[in-house]
């Protein structure tokens, strides 16, 4: 069952020359990781602002947990967690008052002055939540004092507390360092099994889109691509062979004799399609001394999709 | 039905104010100026022919002012909020606009009831004629000031995105309704263009019913008060609710329409 269904989605903002989403459709099925890319410009946090509510569209039909955007704003916002893309903190704040306001807001723990008043319940959540993200020490202390990285933490602890059914994270790893980004995804990975929560997600670190279930590439207001990884790249890349012989002459000779395509680069490259590495190089004799596979990655296929069409 | 959102917004106003030091200090410099210089020079020279002591008639003037002005100018975070990005999480949060702005409105309302402390306490060291029953008797107005003050300033800041530009407009909104509402005299013999001004000015209405409230029952009440209390009190939230409406509908219209 779809839990996003955008239909036709066009946003123009006052005084620009062109569409900053233009007409755009596509469904997010619940409990999918959908990973949604493009270049900077190109309108992920513009659709992302529409379909959290907190922009406006200027034409389209956009249905979020069943509901309309237009006529059930508040229910939408009740089904859904975001992460910004700029920290959205209170900077006067600790970093557990921060968490305290927002699950007042989405009405998950009544509100308390003090910490200490609040559910056990929550305190428990706050500190489990904390622990994955390796800052229970700073909770207490004002955001002001927190650096990039502390903000951003912050920041994924407060959306996940209210256990949302969908949640948006625009370039949530953005500032982390390599081991939180490693706790971050193992525990929205967690929260995805136990809870089937649907991930809607852009980011510039292409890697983290590769375990996506679907991948939609948008450039210029326009998706380009849309489908699983491996089929975005399939579509796009093929895998080759790299080789190499100290006698370049004798192996370019043999490569040619055999009617075996390459490129020189001055390795020489062979083009895959749908042959094995193996049977090529069974073809081969000349001694080699290099031997290398390459399958491409998301980030080889998404740099093909933004570079085409790129005024030189 | 929203009182936890409601009191989260409130209490973190209101924190936000406790936790700005220079904000509270200077917020008692204007207080004593007024009361101090303005109210002690009128009452030397004028304080035998009036019928009336006129320190206490600014206090009370000062009292409106302060909860009227220190909630309005305190809407100002929703400029602040926006540069921070704090408004995202604000809007993106499951509960109507109106609630998101009555909470601040009720935050800055608090601080400015911390105010009222020391104008109270300043008042009485500079010779106002301070009574703690007529203090008491006058705060559930005071309240109500707050929040018509508080929608004054929603009102405003739908309208401006820099707090550099509400620092600069704040001002003057504020000073002419300080005379025109009758803080340091009173306006009940006023040329008719000034008349005419006085009656569409906010604050008159509010420091007439504060006035009318304190003087209740004393002889000068018939020269200080120009209204019925329970006339200006329907008025004041009459204006709190038309301004509520009005702001929030202008906010959330120009927070999500760009």
């Amino acid at each position: 069952m779809a839990i996003i269904e955008v239909e036709n989605l066009v946003k123009h903002y006052k005084k620009a020359h062109k569409n900053a989403v233009d007409n755009i459709s596509f469904n997010v099925e619940e409990g999918e990781f959908f990973a949604f890319l493009g270049p900077n410009g190109a309108g992920k946090t513009t659709t992302i602002s529409i379909l959290t509510t907190t922009l406006n569209k200027t034409s389209g039909t956009v249905k979020i947990a069943g509901y309309d955007l237009d006529k059930e704003e508040t229910a939408v916002r009740r089904s859904i967690g975001i992460i910004f893309q700029n920290p959205s903190l209170d900077f006067g704040l600790t970093g557990e008052e921060n968490i305290r306001v927002h699950a007042a807001l989405y009405g998950v723990f009544p509100f308390r002055p003090l910490y200490r008043m609040m559910p056990k319940a929550y305190r428990d959540k706050v500190q489990q939540l904390a622990a994955v993200l390796d800052m229970e020490k700073d909770l207490f202390v004002p955001v002001k004092t927190y650096s990039g990285g502390m903000k951003r933490k912050l920041e994924i602890v407060r959306s996940l507390i209210h256990s949302p059914k969908i949640l948006f994270l625009d370039e949530p790893t953005t500032g982390l360092d390599p081991l939180s980004r490693r706790n971050l995804w193992e525990y929205l990975g967690t929260v995805r099994r136990e809870q089937d929560t649907t991930i809607f997600l852009t980011t510039h670190y292409l890697e983290e889109a590769e375990d996506a279930d679907r991948v939609c590439i948008i450039k210029g207001g326009k998706i380009e691509k849309l489908g699983t990884p491996d089929k975005i790249k399939s579509e796009l890349l093929e895998n080759y062979l790299i080789l190499d012989a100290p006698d370049r002459d004798k192996l370019r000779d043999e490569l040619k004799r055999k009617k075996i395509t390459f490129t020189e680069t001055p390795q020489f490259r062979i083009e895959l399609g749908k042959r094995s590495a193996q049977k090529i190089i069974n073809e081969i004799t000349t001694p080699l001394t290099v031997v290398k596979t390459y399958s491409p990655s998301l980030e080889d296929a998404y740099l093909e999709i933004i570079e085409e069409k790129e005024p030189k | 039905m929203y009182f936890d959102a409601l009191a989260t917004i409130a209490y973190r106003d209101f924190m936000k104010y406790v936790r700005n030091r220079p904000r509270i200090m200077f917020s008692l410099v204007f207080p004593a100026i007024f009361i101090g210089v303005l109210g002690g020079s009128f009452q030397s020279n004028f304080g035998s022919t009036i019928g009336f002591n006129f320190i206490t008639f600014v206090f009370v003037g000062i009292v409106t002012q302060t909860m009227f002005s220190t909630t309005a100018q305190g809407l100002i975070s929703m400029a602040t909020d926006r540069d921070s990005n704090f408004t995202q999480e604000l809007l993106a949060a499951p509960i109507p606009r109106f609630v998101i702005l009555l909470g601040k409105i009720i935050g800055e309302s608090l601080a400015a009831f911390t105010q009222l402390v020391g104008v109270v306490l300043i008042a009485t060291v500079l010779g106002a004629q301070v009574s703690i029953s007529q203090v008491a008797a006058i705060l559930p107005a005071a309240a109500l000031v707050g929040l018509m003050g508080g929608s004054f300033g929603v009102l405003v800041m739908a309208n401006i995105k820099d707090p550099e530009a509400a620092n600069q407009v704040f001002p003057l909104l504020m000073f002419p309704q300080f005379f025109l509402a009758g803080l340091f005299t009173p306006v009940r013999h006023l040329p008719i263009y000034l008349t005419i001004l006085s009656h569409v000015t906010p604050l008159r209405y509010a420091v007439d019913l504060l006035r009318g409230i304190y003087y209740q029952g004393r002889p000068e009440y018939a020269k200080v008060v120009t209204s019925p209390a329970w006339i200006n009190a329907i008025v004041v939230a009459a204006l709190f609710v038309v301004f509520l409406a009005v702001g929030t509908f202008q906010y959330s219209r120009n927070e999500k329409n760009k």
